[in-house]
């Protein structure tokens, strides 16, 4: 590398983008440290002023990298720090992968991460565990910024369950509430399943190439390797693909596993906006956009993927419609988008996958914000049956949720028009029939539930008077992250104008080289330009129109609304008991394993059989035998002689006979 | 004529005689009489197998013998004389200092 920062090269100043947060971190955890239980105030102005920079400092410094690195397309490799695992010819770095599409990665989580710490020091202002709560907070992005930076498998791994850790941490942040507790276990435990997968994938690749008998000297499981010697995992690359996506069906939310997100809404709306909407919840569509090379020996696992995320995205649109917490209908929409991007890289066509990823972060981050903002001003009101017309009272808040709600609708020009049109077009030329259908449906639906969010939240008239006149625009902090987030979400998709609307559809030449499937590039070219124009075409008169029939139902029409819930009552309570699938988690898997640890585990084996039998059972049967022997222990002298006089016979009669 | 066999015999009859009374008799000085015959059976035979052989050692053992059990009498008495002053008794069966 030729390229030097301040004389460093930049194969060590990679290091720094991480180390910043984590740095953030430790000082921050210090202080939480130091000031727990209100021996000491919190300096709360050095703990924003660390938290804050760190994230800043490595956003910058991304950006240098980003611009100023003069990269080949397909990045580089980092020499390892030092080797974290070398056991025989198992070895794992701690080294990054920098390219195109870790680089983007880098980009959003540091930038919107940084803008989601501003808006954090006004939403959390109040609160007790200021040092606490950015001590996670900081501890997040370093562990985030691991898992899209690391080069291999294992650091990903490293990353994949910091992320997880944080997440844990920050859903049950106010852990005083039982139920927030439980929200943050339960998350927890569903990421666990798919954690599952994730490592028996990586079992499965170190097993299938050791025995291919090469000698890589990176180790087998670093991704420089893996694409080197993909044709050797071509056999198993169904089953290996297939257990990534289970990981990844924990981490980003897919059917069956995506029930811990809408509970994860527990925590406080800053951490939704950032892990649970613009980060941690993309990290199985990145891991297989990095993965592509061996997603693609597998058509198998592809179509699967594609399958699960566009049912997942209709399946979760589905029940937004009906939610009445501002946070669980966006919780819904993140799981319906991230059903969207497994769509796209599930039909090969990765660049769209991350194009929507990039899209999605900034208008869910500002959606998330505004509704933060939203129920800061409304201390603490989340169900939007009690709000309607707050946009007199917050202008800001109301205007940029209004222009993300418009970017995630699908409307021509903002930014979710472009990746969801891409996303369609590529899924329509590349996938099944049957799944575009799906895929246009969640279109509609998508425009359908956030209107209907917005108009019952910002239009019409005041529901609950009380909440109304006390309700405040926020302050500067957090207004500051909205504005910016929202400008994101109108120009962000200005990046993937694709040609058919005289763009020059740079995002997607931009990602050519590191997806280099000359198959999908011919089949996109084939089904030409006019075919994307009548796809966009529909798709936004659809979504057009199903935004215009939430808006007149939810902002004027408001008895027709709760008329129609009345008709049919029970797909209306189908959908708002989220077609008990909690229900059904909790009859088939909850109760049973609840039973089974306790009257099986517990009562049984812990009580009767550990605790019985084997503790108190051979102190029992020692004692039984100390009492019985001390019977012998008579004081009789000839008793005693009596015994060592058989004894002695018996030695004689042992010896000589 | 006598033979090495019947020395023995008589020795294993003297030695078993002093093991009953050690085992069996209550008084604690009786019981010290028997462990004098078992100590004398010993000698019968140290001097039985010494004469057969031809060699000294037996004979030199033999005397070992005794004088060990003259100081094993100055020791042992000793002992019965104290637990008689401490307890009034040199009945085996009411003695029992040993019991855990």
């Amino acid at each position: 590398m030729q390229n030097l920062l301040l004389g460093i090269p930049i194969s060590t100043v990679v290091f720094l983008i991480p180390l910043l947060p984590f740095l953030g971190a430790c000082f921050n955890g210090l202080v939480a440290l130091m000031c727990r239980s209100g021996k000491a105030p919190v300096p709360k102005p050095l703990v924003t002023l660390v938290a804050v920079m760190m994230p800043v400092l490595a956003f910058a410094l991304t950006v240098w990298l980003f611009f100023f690195a003069k990269d080949p397309a397909t990045g580089f490799t980092t020499p390892p720090l030092w080797n974290w695992i070398a056991v025989d010819d198992f070895i794992a770095g701690i080294s990054f992968k920098i390219d195109r599409l870790s680089l983007v990665m880098g980009l959003i989580i540091t930038g919107v991460g940084s803008l989601i710490h501003i808006y954090s020091t006004g939403y959390m202002s109040h609160d007790a565990g200021y040092a606490r709560y950015f001590t996670f907070l900081n501890l997040f992005l370093f562990a985030m910024l691991i898992l899209v930076f690391a080069g291999n498998l294992p650091l990903m791994f490293v990353g994949w369950e910091g992320v997880g850790m944080c997440s844990y941490f920050l859903i049950g942040f106010w852990f005083e509430d039982p139920q927030k507790a439980s929200a943050g276990k339960k998350a927890f435990i569903v990421n666990r399943v798919g954690d599952f997968g994730f490592l028996l994938a990586m079992f499965l690749i170190y097993k299938t190439l050791s025995q291919k008998g090469l000698t890589p000297g990176l180790g087998f499981l670093s991704f420089d390797t893996l694409e080197r010697f993909r044709g050797d995992l071509f056999l198993v690359a169904t089953p290996i693909c297939l257990l990534l996506f289970v990981g990844a069906m924990g981490k980003s939310a897919q059917i069956p596993l995506y029930v811990w997100l809408p509970d994860a809404m527990a925590g406080p709306t800053p951490v939704s906006a950032l892990i649970h909407a613009a980060t941690m919840v993309t990290a199985g569509v990145y891991m297989i956009a990095r993965l592509h090379f061996l997603y693609t020996l597998s058509p198998v696992a592809m179509e699967f993927v594609a399958t699960i995320g566009v049912s997942t995205a209709l399946f979760a649109a589905l029940i937004a419609v009906v939610q009445s917490d501002i946070k669980k209908v966006l919780a819904y929409s993140t799981v319906s988008q991230l059903g969207f991007m497994f769509y796209a890289v599930g039909v090969g066509s990765f660049s769209a996958g991350i194009f929507h990823l990039m899209t999605h972060a900034f208008f869910k981050a500002c959606l998330f914000l505004g509704s933060g903002s939203v129920i800061h001003g409304l201390h603490g009101e989340q169900n939007v049956w009690k709000m309607g017309g707050l946009k007199s009272k917050m202008p800001i808040t109301a205007w940029t949720f209004g222009l993300s709600v418009l970017a995630i609708a699908g409307m021509f020009p903002f930014a979710g028009f472009f990746s969801k049109d891409a996303i369609l077009f590529h899924g329509y030329v590349l996938g099944p029939r049957v799944l575009w259908v799906m895929g246009f449906l969640t279109a509609g639906l998508t425009a359908f539930y956030m209107t209907r969010v917005f108009a019952l939240t910002f239009l019409g008239q005041p529901r609950d008077h009380h909440l109304h006149d006390h309700a405040h625009e926020s302050p500067f902090s957090m207004t500051f992250a909205l504005i910016v987030l929202a400008i994101l979400a109108v120009v962000g998709g200005w990046v993937g104008v694709p040609e058919s609307l005289h763009g020059n559809d740079l995002f997607f030449r931009w990602f050519a080289p590191l997806f280099p499937y000359q198959e999908f590039y011919e089949k996109i070219e084939h089904a030409g330009r006019g075919t994307e124009l009548t796809l966009s075409f529909v798709t936004l008169l659809w979504a057009f129109h199903c935004a215009l029939l939430a808006f007149v139902l939810y902002s004027q029409k408001l008895n027709i609304a709760k008329n129609l819930a009345l008709k049919c009552p029970r797909v209306h309570q189908l959908l708002e008991n989220k077609f008990y699938v909690d229900e059904i988690y909790q009859t088939l898997i909850v109760n049973p394993l609840g039973w089974v640890s306790d009257k099986v585990l517990w009562k049984f084996t812990d009580q009767k059989v550990i605790d019985s039998l084997f503790v108190e059972g051979t102190a029992q049967t020692m004692s039984l035998a100390g009492r019985t022997l001390s019977l012998l222990q008579s004081g009789a002298v000839q008793m005693y002689a009596i015994l060592f006089a058989i004894g002695g016979l018996l030695l004689i009669a042992y010896f000589v006979l | 004529m006598i033979l090495l066999s019947h020395y023995i015999v008589v020795s294993a009859i003297l030695f078993s005689i002093g093991v009953i009374g050690v085992l069996c008799r209550r008084n604690a000085l009786v019981i010290f009489m028997s462990v004098e015959i078992m100590l004398n059976a010993a000698n019968l035979a140290f001097i039985a197998f010494a004469r057969e052989h031809g060699g000294m050692e037996g004979q030199t053992i033999a005397f070992f013998v005794m004088a060990l059990a003259a100081a094993e009498v100055a020791v042992g008495l000793g002992i019965i004389m104290a637990v008689f002053k401490k307890q009034g008794t040199i009945d085996l069966a009411k003695i029992n200092f040993l019991k855990g």
